[in-house]
């Protein structure tokens, strides 16, 4: 009897546990990758890159974000290559930086949001980090575009 | 270089830093109480949206998007107080600067937005300042002046009380 009695507690024990212990897995494959999984030595700040503008290597500077937003205003010299929180937005990113070199030097941004709320940012670094690109770096915008950039008098283009 | 000179020169460069700063500065901060912009828009139900047609209410004019954080949480209580206070003058507007109206049409359905949404534009965004990032909400008054503006997530009870009172103001 005390066998028997064992032998179901620890069935009944790891077909509560179990589950328990894997669903938290499965939900965390499932979230959207958020900026906080970027690794903080490839962010960059708006005044860093700002300074590294000025300079004559500059890098590929792609916005992941809304079109809308690359629109109204993006950083000078941006190409637009979003939004990374869709399929196709990731298709876009993907085929744009297919051909070049994997140490291409490249920085992505988005600023549509607070970053810690930012949909793009977080699927656009895992997509170039699977990639293989090395020089990669990623645009810290606080709040948005608006607020870490643009207000800031940093250089700014309209779409044509 | 003489004393003059100096003190000239410090003048200068004082100058030219405040005249930078005012430049850089965008037209956003200087549309609070100026007259809201005029646009004409059609909603999603293809239904004409002319913001002078609103003279005489309240206009709570929202930027948003479907992929906005903030935006998802502000916008029930916007239906609620276009529900709560429509009756008193107030009238909620929102503009989407989502790429494509495929996603903004089942958003809108699953919250069941109860006033006109019109997808935006460059131009429209523009038009107020610079929408940089979402969500941004203006507030205007009754004889069309932009009263407020509010960039990222709002404090709620803030701006409800802020638009009790200019509902109440005649």
């Amino acid at each position: 009897m005390n066998r028997t009695c064992a032998v179901l507690s620890r069935t009944l024990s790891l077909a509560f546990f179990v589950p328990l212990a894997i669903l938290p897995l499965c939900g965390q494959q499932s979230q959207p990758l958020s900026a906080a999984a970027i690794p903080q030595d490839q962010l960059i700040r708006p005044d860093q890159l700002n300074r590294e503008l000025q300079s004559h290597n500059t890098p590929l500077i792609l916005q992941v974000g809304s079109r809308i937003l690359f629109d109204e205003a993006h950083i000078a010299g941006a190409e637009y290559a979003g939004p990374a929180s869709r399929p196709e937005g990731l298709a876009l990113l993907r085929n744009r930086v297919a051909n070049l070199p994997r140490q291409r030097a490249i920085v992505i941004y988005c600023g549509c949001c607070p970053w810690d709320r930012c949909p793009n940012i977080g699927p656009a670094w895992h997509l170039l980090h699977q990639m293989g690109f090395t020089h990669l770096r990623v645009l810290y915008i606080a709040q948005n575009f608006g607020a870490d950039w643009a207000d800031r008098g940093y250089a700014v283009e309209k779409s044509e | 270089m003489s004393q003059v000179s100096r003190s000239s020169l410090r003048i200068f460069v004082l100058t030219a830093a405040m005249l930078s700063i005012l430049f850089v500065a965008r037209a956003e901060q200087s549309l609070v109480d100026k007259r809201a912009p005029d646009f004409s828009r059609s909603d999603l139900q293809n239904a004409r949206i002319d913001l002078a047609q609103y003279r005489g209410k309240v206009v709570l004019l929202n930027f948003w998007a479907t992929w906005c954080g903030p935006c998802r949480l502000e916008m029930p209580r916007f239906v609620q107080w276009q529900k709560a206070y429509g009756p008193q003058g107030l009238q909620v507007l929102g503009v989407s600067i989502d790429d494509s109206v495929a996603p903004v049409r089942p958003f809108v359905q699953k919250l069941q937005v109860n006033y006109p949404i019109m997808m935006g534009d460059a131009q429209l965004s523009d038009l107020y300042g610079g929408v940089y990032g979402v969500p941004v909400t203006f507030l205007i008054d009754r004889k069309g002046i932009i009263r407020a503006r509010y960039d990222g997530e709002p404090d709620l009870g803030a701006l409800e009380s802020e638009v009790q009172k200019m509902l109440s103001a005649h």
